[in-house]
């Protein structure tokens, strides 16, 4: 079986982003990138069932600039076995990134296509389940547990009441969750093996898709911000405090 | 034209998170129909002809919608979708599975989690954990958008909306429900309630969220907790609160043995009120608390309990 892991650079969860001051956008100078934690996670989760000989081949995919092939390396240092960029300078849009993934599909044919639920920086939680449509494969999205039986995945998936499990065929789509796993660490060695190993870098012009952002983004400012509250010294200051000032309980 | 709400609901009634919808959705101009697509759903259905502000109740009642699999309420909504100009479903986690997969089909962008309407083509939504607000103008025919509920008011039940059945069958073949493990429970709904009180890795276990059970059965609360508390296993996975959780705004939010990180800022920090205990001072949790208590919560929730 083939996996084909779509992973996504960010800035690092650590990192508090701010709007620039004339709001033309998100101030980005000097911050830390990292692979998306969620991404993380699909790659983990290839790599395991290519130790337990169910997956044989693991391709990791970005679409960025050339500065992501930081983040292929961190996925080859984990486990994969080959990386491919789709070079642009475009801002692209989950939609557009969908259908550069369906592009890879059409020359890569995998059999499980793992994916992170959401980046931590647009938060858009869009690309795998759009990915699907252009497909038209079955989608399993929000995963906390993946087994592949036979010609089926059974996924279960994180959703508002509790848990679900769904049985889809393959190929597939699948959308990792905080619980899929804990990723490894990649290790010393790992890291050195994986500056060796193959990354194809493609212009996303080459695959013939429209990529043009629908969306424009007029300005980003910063959230409300809290008026800061007062430290209570005794429970019965906050009970109080709760009944009489806030009056939110009677 | 007419704006399109998908309704949440569980086959026999409505989410409140409809009604969250309903009034984002008027703020756009256009008819107002809401889809009930389930199984078994008359109930459902009843109660959406009572939302106010709502014109027609779209009805697909057929086995192949019980369980909300994408793939076949994705095709219901393409096939239906000609004669509006928005197509609007809560931030759920069923509708940001099916939503994403219609807008990819009809070939249009998604406008994830809005938290205002501008215009009929501007939004406003947060992104990088609700660090930054994003204003977002989109060129498409037609909007498919994905509403964060706390954001908006439920609209009132007081309506009464023409009922039209839809004998649309979309049956892909390609996934199967297996089953499902939903927690049973009296308390209200954390994405509904009007004070919740959330544990974190402070709570060391999942016996010790006893302590928050009995605060949360004097004030009518729903239990929440941080992600450490649910990856530790102390608490199931619907009780996460963040960033990658769910988002919530209650009058009430108290939050206990929690220390504040981005990604749980993100899921409360729009809360009316929000209570913080915790034994370290230096907290990032009190530079959004309105109350901070300084204090072991083994101590301080139980007199917490002891004086409601
Ligand atoms: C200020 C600002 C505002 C923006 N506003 C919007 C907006 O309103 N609407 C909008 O659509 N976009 C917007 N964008 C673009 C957005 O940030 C993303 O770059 C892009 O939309 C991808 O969305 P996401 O990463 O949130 O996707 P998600 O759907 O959350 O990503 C899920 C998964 O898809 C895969 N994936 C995502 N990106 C890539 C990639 N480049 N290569 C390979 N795999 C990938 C990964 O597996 C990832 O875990 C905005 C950007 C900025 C800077
Ligand atoms: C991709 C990604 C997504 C994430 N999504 C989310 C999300 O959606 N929601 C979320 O919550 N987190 C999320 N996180 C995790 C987040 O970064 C933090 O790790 C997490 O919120 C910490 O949980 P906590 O506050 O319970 O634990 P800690 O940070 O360990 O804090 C425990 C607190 O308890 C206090 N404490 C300990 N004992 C006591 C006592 N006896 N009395 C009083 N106080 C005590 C301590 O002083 C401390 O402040 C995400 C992280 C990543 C990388």
């Amino acid at each position: 079986m083939k996996i084909l892991v779509p992973i996504k650079r960010v800035v690092d969860y650590n990192v508090k982003v701010r709007p620039k001051a004339d709001e033309s956008g998100v101030d980005l100078n000097n911050v830390k990138m990292a692979i998306n934690p969620f991404c993380e996670i699909a790659v983990e989760e290839a790599v395991r069932l290519k130790e337990a000989g169910t997956a044989t081949e693991i391709i990791a995919v970005t679409v960025g600039t050339s500065a992501s092939q930081e983040q292929l390396r961190t996925a080859l240092a984990l486990g994969a076995d080959r990386a491919i960029l789709v070079e642009t300078d475009v801002e692209v849009e989950p939609l557009g990134i969908a259908k550069v993934l369906k592009g890879i599909i059409d020359k890569e044919s995998p059999d499980l296509i793992l994916l992170g639920k959401q980046a931590i920086d647009g938060d858009n939680n869009q690309t795998s389940q759009m990915l699907a449509a252009l497909s038209g494969y079955a989608q399993a999205t929000f995963a906390s547990e993946l087994k592949i039986e036979g010609e089926k995945a059974v996924v279960t998936r994180e959703v508002d009441g509790g848990l679900q499990t769904i049985s889809v065929n393959l190929p597939c789509i699948v959308s990792s969750d905080l619980r899929l796993n804990e990723p490894r660490y990649a290790s010393l060695p790992n890291i050195m093996k994986a500056k060796q190993k193959p990354l194809d870098v493609i212009e996303a012009g080459t695959l013939g898709v429209d990529i043009e952002p629908r969306n424009k983004t007029l300005k980003v400012s910063p959230p409300p911000v809290r008026e800061a509250g007062i430290i209570v010294e005794t429970v019965e200051d906050l009970v109080d405090k709760l009944k009489n000032e806030a009056k939110v309980i009677t | 034209m007419s704006i399109l709400v998908i309704a949440e609901h569980d086959n026999e009634e409505i989410k409140a998170s409809t009604n969250n919808v309903v009034t984002a959705a008027t703020n756009l101009e256009g008819d107002i129909h809401v889809l009930v697509a389930g199984s078994n759903c008359s109930g459902a259905k009843d109660q959406a002809t009572k939302i106010a502000g709502v014109a027609k109740v779209l009805v697909a009642d057929s086995p192949e919608y019980e369980h909300c699999l994408a793939e076949n309420i994705a095709d219901l909504i393409v096939a239906i979708s000609a004669n509006y100009t928005h197509i609007l479903s809560p931030a759920t986690t069923n509708g940001k599975n099916y939503m994403p997969r219609v807008s990819a089909l009809l070939d249009v962008a998604q406008i994830s989690d809005i938290t205002s309407i501008e215009s009929s083509d501007t939004f406003e939504r947060p992104i990088y954990a609700g660090n930054c607000i994003a204003t977002v103008q989109n060129s498409d025919s037609k909007k498919v958008i994905t509403v964060r509920t706390t954001a908006f008011d439920a609209a009132q039940n007081d309506g009464s909306a023409e009922v039209v059945d839809l004998q649309e069958s979309h049956n892909l073949g390609i996934s199967e429900f297996i089953k499902e493990e939903i927690a049973e429970s009296d308390r209200p709904e954390l994405t509904a309630a009007d004070v919740i009180i959330s544990g974190g890795r402070g709570m060391q276990n999942g016996d010790n969220f006893k302590i928050l059970e009995s605060v949360a059965d004097k004030l009518g609360a729903a239990i929440g907790a941080s992600r450490a508390a649910v990856d530790s296993g102390f608490v199931p996975n619907d009780y996460q609160v963040g960033q990658t959780g769910k988002i919530v705004a209650p009058n009430l939010y108290i939050a206990v043995g929690i220390s504040g990180a981005i990604q749980h800022l993100a899921g409360m920090k729009d809360s009316k009120v929000i209570v913080a205990i915790n034994k370290d001072e230096d907290a990032p949790i009190f530079q959004v608390a309105d109350y901070g208590l300084v204090a072991d919560l083994f101590t301080a929730v139980p007199e917490l309990d002891a004086k409601l």
